[in-house]
């Protein structure tokens, strides 16, 4: 998805006295807003973090106070590193189990509709309420440790900072991987059912048929999907915020969180606005990068897609 | 043919296996905040968590229905509304031009758009504070449909352009040949033919917004402009210890969509793999 639409608008045809297609007018409302609230705001990002302001009277300027302080602090080298782990650990277990869950429910399987019905479920729920729900789940006392008496479940799942942070992942990826397994699902819908007859007629097994057809026929689909996984990570924070605050300690302080508690609990916006921007920043490297992993052959895959 | 071919593969053990595991994964918890919520305070602290109620009862709906909860309801539904039927009309205005204009401007905005996307644009919340408070907005409705309005707009048109170019040119050149104007040709034929499209962002889109905490959480402070997920957040704080109050106002706030969901379920999901899958 993204990598196509980064290709130009197909020509409007050969009419005659339609060259030049609507008044660009008809564009400005959606512009405005996305300028004013999207692009100017991005540009105040980098501006505040040259800035003092605690979040009530006015910003005002201390050149490069913010980003030394950020720079010496182990703690946002820790939020950092963090969110590099987290992102990597929540595509690993999301990109396998989704693509996996995808391919199948796009098969022929006798209780597909129904589990379709039911996995959706997840994508239905706010973070708020998921991360309520997971919190009381995994409560010690009272949660799922108390219900099956099993001793590999007597644990305090969130209270526990090795824990914490590998729980979170878990919850992510309960969250979105519905989401993906339906990308996953329709991209191999469109899969031409021909491929698989005829390599059937070779021989091929089902193994060797996802290796060798599934899996290179989604490669646009598997750009998208894991560019939304990781800008879902890193925009992961009401999740993280209900269920940990950040805690235990900072175990799963994720730059995101960081950012919150930086700018809107300790009133130090600037601080808050370097963070930020360093999210910005990581952000578009993340999809620089997938965008050169798949863009040599974008024009190809745009073609199998018609 | 393709029936034939399935036909003859064996049944996808492998599948089958890793299919059920995630639906007991799925509707675990679920189950879990269901019946919780449907247990007394006592029942809570001394039955087994995934028990059946001995003697469910309503009470803790009760609590939650007495506390607000339809104020954050309409809150959040007029948030919702408002936000989608904006976002919608204003990026389907932009896909087409996006669409049917190749100058330099056109093709700039969709990358502008694009970049929406690639970058985490809550990252840009401190500013939008601040615009916000600058506007005299702080704490009002409104503070949550406009910037939910801009941060919506660029997978919204990201769809609508997808889905837009399928739609063929001779089709415009006609009308336009007839001598409708831009507007006439956007109410008569590009509205109507992008229906399916529609649908699909707009669920998208009133998803993200129904479900939005970051916005209500920073812009607003005022309980009478809560919305429903920060009404959750609260509701944990006031009634701290019923645990079963808490996951009732969860049930309750799910309840609207999944009410659309079993009314419009193959259209939601057809929509959105359709949406999401070219």
């Amino acid at each position: 998805m993204l990598a196509k639409s980064d290709d130009r608008p197909r020509p409007t045809g050969s009419g005659k006295a339609s060259r030049k297609g609507p008044s660009l007018w008809m564009m400005a409302p959606a512009m405005a807003f996305f300028a004013f609230f999207g692009l100017v705001p991005l540009v105040g990002t980098f501006i505040l973090s040259f800035c003092d302001w605690n979040g009530l009277g006015s910003p005002t300027f201390s050149g490069l106070d913010n980003w030394t302080s950020v720079l010496q602090q182990s703690s946002m080298y820790h939020a950092l590193w963090l969110t590099i782990l987290m992102c990597l650990a929540t595509f690993v277990v999301q990109f396998p189990l989704s693509l996996l869950l995808g391919v199948f429910m796009a098969g022929r399987q006798r209780y597909r509709a129904v589990l379709a019905v039911l996995y959706f479920l997840p994508l239905l729920f706010s973070a708020t309420a998921i991360g309520i729900a997971f919190k009381n789940l995994l409560d010690p006392n009272f949660g799922l440790s108390s219900a099956l008496h099993l001793d590999i479940l007597q644990q305090d799942w969130l209270g526990s900072p090795t824990l914490a942070f590998w729980v979170v992942i878990a919850v992510v990826s309960w969250c979105f991987i519905p989401f993906h397994s339906l990308l996953y699902q329709a991209g191999a819908r469109q899969i031409p059912q021909s491929l698989y007859e005829a390599a059937q007629l070779d021989g091929a097994g089902r193994v060797r048929c996802f290796f060798s057809i599934t899996l290179p026929q989604l490669k646009y689909t598997i750009v998208t999907s894991t560019t939304l996984m990781i800008v879902g990570t890193l925009t992961a924070f009401d999740l993280i915020y209900v269920m940990t605050n950040g805690g235990p300690g900072d175990a799963t302080r994720i730059l995101p969180v960081d950012m919150y508690l930086q700018g809107f609990k300790s009133n130090d916006m600037g601080v808050a606005s370097v963070i930020a921007v360093i999210l910005i920043v990581l952000g578009l490297s993340f999809s620089l990068v997938l965008n050169r992993l798949s863009g040599s052959d974008r024009m190809e895959s745009q073609m199998e897609g018609m | 043919m393709a029936r034939a071919a399935a036909a003859r593969q064996r049944p996808n053990a492998l599948g089958g296996a890793l299919g059920f595991v995630w639906l007991i994964l799925t509707i675990g918890p679920i189950y879990y905040v269901v019946v919780t919520s449907l247990k007394s305070q006592a029942d809570y602290y001394s039955s087994n968590p995934l028990g059946i109620p001995s003697n469910p009862t309503l009470r803790a709906y009760r609590t939650v229905l007495q506390n607000d909860f339809l104020r954050y309801f309409f809150n959040s539904l007029l948030v919702a509304v408002v936000t989608v039927v904006v976002v919608v009309a204003i990026s389907l205005m932009a896909s087409y031009v996006i669409v049917r204009r190749s100058s330099a401007i056109a093709r700039l905005s969709q990358r502008v758009f694009l970049l929406g996307i690639a970058i985490p644009i809550q990252a840009t919340i401190v500013p939008v504070y601040y615009l916000i408070v600058q506007l005299g907005l702080y704490d009002t409705l409104p503070a949550l449909m406009l910037p939910g309005i801009a941060f919506a707009i660029p997978i919204t048109v990201l769809i609508l352009v997808n889905y837009l170019r399928d739609i063929p040119a001779e089709l415009y050149d006609s009308m336009h040949a007839d001598g409708a104007s831009d507007w006439r040709i956007f109410l008569s034929l590009v509205l109507p033919l992008s229906k399916p499209a529609i649908t699909t962002v707009a669920i998208y889109d009133a998803l993200n917004c129904w479900n939005g905490f970051l916005f209500p959480l920073i812009l607003t402070q005022s309980e009478n402009v809560r919305t429903l997920p920060l009404s959750l957040w609260s509701y944990q704080g006031e009634f701290n210890s019923d645990i079963p109050a808490v996951l009732a106002a969860i049930v309750l706030s799910c309840l609207p969509i999944l009410a659309a969901y079993i009314v419009g379920r193959r259209q939601l999901v057809a929509g959105l793999t359709a949406g999401f899958g070219k």
